[in-house]
């Protein structure tokens, strides 16, 4: 695997990763939107919000994207799996197209084009970095 | 109905200064997890050595893991306290676009990850995409 090409396995990781992550931070949004304003002076309303039901399905979400994520990440580059998985803001304003019925402007679709292009272009490229094999460590022996 | 509480949107330095919270805090995060999972090697091949637990052992006895996980948390609750006084269409798009950018430099930099122009060129255009998708 010279050119670090990935398995369709690999594919629906990345897939995991892109679906979670936008569905788990809607979730959040919603929660945290219908509390009261939170003051830095009393930070333990913060962890209260955690317990409240939108902000545990976001957190349920966001354990699974990290779950994946972090698969990921163990065979492939940062640089890779970070815009490849930004493909999952594509899918979430699709679905609020054709599933919700919601209108998409014409500066949306131009931003599911060029993130499209952007995560076409990494998908052709290797996923990993190159790096020379570690030496082993061996002794010096002059050759006279 | 729940009616949301009427809220005053920060100044514009108290929002910059949120996101900035987030996207620093999720760089470091991010750099410090990828370096974990680097130093261990593929999961799939460790779980299929040694089960789900070998791999969720391996994940955590490393302490590079842990110090990333850190930071994660810190963007979390940045990010919370960011979504209670910005509305998400600001925040989402602002914190995912520049996290894109720090990350590219940052894998750069600490992570030495081949950044070509290939992965800059895609960094940039998910950058503008999100940003467009979300404004």
């Amino acid at each position: 695997m010279s050119k670090h090409t990935l398995t369709p396995r690999q594919y629906l990781i990345l897939g995991l990763v892109a679906v979670c992550a936008p569905l788990g931070d809607t979730c959040l949004s919603r929660g945290m939107t219908h509390m009261p304003a939170i003051s830095l002076v009393a930070p333990g309303a913060l962890i209260a919000a955690v317990f409240t039901p939108w902000i545990s399905i976001g957190i349920a979400l966001l354990i699974g994207f990290f779950a994946s994520y972090l698969t990921a990440l163990s065979w492939a580059d940062l640089t890779f799996v970070l815009p490849a998985t930004a493909f999952g803001n594509v899918i979430v304003a699709l679905l609020s197209r054709f599933w919700l019925h919601e209108q998409i402007s014409l500066a949306r679709w131009a931003g599911i084009l060029l993130i499209t292009v952007g995560v076409g272009f990494i998908a052709q490229g290797p996923s990993l970095t190159e790096r020379p094999a570690p030496q082993p460590e061996t002794e010096e022996v002059e050759t006279r | 109905m729940t009616v949301p509480f009427f809220q005053v949107q920060p100044g514009v330095w108290t929002a910059t200064a949120m996101i900035a919270a987030i996207v620093l805090s999720s760089t470091a995060g991010e750099v410090l997890t990828a370096a974990a999972m680097k130093s261990l090697g593929d999961l799939d091949k460790i779980r299929a050595h040694s089960g789900v637990k070998g791999a969720i052992r391996a994940v955590l006895t490393c302490p590079l893991f842990f110090a990333g996980v850190f930071f994660l948390a810190l963007a979390f609750f940045a990010l919370l306290f960011a979504l209670n006084h910005l509305n998400l269409s600001l925040v989402a798009p602002a914190s995912a676009s520049l996290t894109l950018v720090t990350n590219a430099i940052a894998g750069k930099i600490f992570l030495k990850e081949n950044v070509d122009r290939r992965r800059w060129a895609a960094a940039a255009f998910v950058c503008v995409g999100v940003y467009l998708l979300a404004h």
